[in-house]
């Protein structure tokens, strides 16, 4: 059996004003069903050992969260290597309720951006508001990064983790190093 | 710049982040119906220069559907509303008539 790889085998970049990491396999299940139903939010937060977040948040620990993606939809971190059992437990919590749990660890690209400027790097490439009293620890946004869709959130201080399609990891990664290129320093924030 | 609230996830984004869906409330008229109505759901749009309402779809956000109603010359936004509706709220209707008195666009005023 061939062994799993990360979209660009562990790419890293810190030639520039904020270093670009491709984190490691992260496992990534999303859960799609009512909220208002307790088995899907137990579904949720049964696997993933963290609280249920509210509108457009996310509650992240290391590689186990809860993202909420949208009205009817969350994104369930937990370790990679663990993803088919808790897709069967949350199957076995979820039942007949109408809802759909499916591994989506392999479709996704995962990087960490960081550093002191790494906040007026990525407000390079997003049209969201990035000032520090607006973008604040917990929120999680999805949004258009250049030309591909993008979600983010600040994962420690100085770190945003950003997820994007596998298939669009390296045009990601390329244009973080872009607009984290040295001497591009903004001095907004 | 065009900005946009999107009511079912509550992100303020600009335009980009967004996907103009057309005109809104639309009738459709499908087989059987008259080849005038068929004609005017085809093919029959409003280009109003002011008030507009318009369906749009939140396409790097949450994904989903709403409606808004703008001013074509302005951009600015009278409110946003959901796209499970066949007609503007009276109430925003109402707030659009203390900015742009007088307005009308199809069947609403
Ligand atoms: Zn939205």
């Amino acid at each position: 059996m061939s062994s799993a790889t990360s979209a660009l085998n562990g790419a890293t970049w810190s030639d520039g004003i904020a270093t670009v990491t491709e984190a490691p396999l992260q496992g990534m299940i999303t859960l799609r069903g009512a909220f208002s139903d307790a088995k899907v939010k137990k579904a949720a937060t049964s696997v993933a050992g963290v609280d249920m977040p509210g509108q457009g948040q996310a509650n992240c620990v290391e590689t186990r969260g809860i993202c909420w993606m949208s009205p009817d939809e969350l994104l369930v971190l937990c370790p990679y290597d663990t993803v088919g059992t808790n897709i069967e437990k949350m199957q076995a919590v979820l039942g007949d309720q109408h809802s759909l749990c499916v591994d989506v660890s392999d479709a996704r690209g995962v990087f960490d951006l960081s550093g002191p400027r790494a906040r007026e790097v990525l407000a390079k490439l997003v049209p969201v508001d990035l000032a520090p009293d607006q973008f604040t620890f917990g929120m999680f946004r999805r949004t258009r990064m250049a030309q591909v869709p993008a979600a983010f959130w600040l994962h420690e201080d100085d770190t945003f983790r950003i997820i994007c399609f596998r298939s669009q990891a390296q045009y990601v990664f390329d244009l973080l190093i872009t607009a984290a290129q040295p001497g591009s320093d903004v001095n907004f924030f | 710049m065009l900005i946009l609230t999107c009511p079912n996830c509550g992100q303020t984004g600009e335009e980009t982040e967004f996907h103009a869906g057309g005109e809104a409330h639309l009738k459709r008229f499908g087989p059987g119906s008259t080849d005038d109505d068929f004609e005017g759901y085809l093919f029959m749009r409003e280009n109003p220069k002011g008030v507009h309402f318009e369906r749009w779809r939140h396409a790097y956000g949450c994904g989903k559907w709403f409606h808004a109603a703008r001013c074509t010359t302005t951009l600015e936004v009278f409110g946003i509303y959901s796209a499970q509706v066949t007609e503007p709220p009276k109430e925003l209707c109402d707030r659009i008539t203390e900015k742009r008195p007088g307005w009308s666009w199809r069947a609403f005023s």
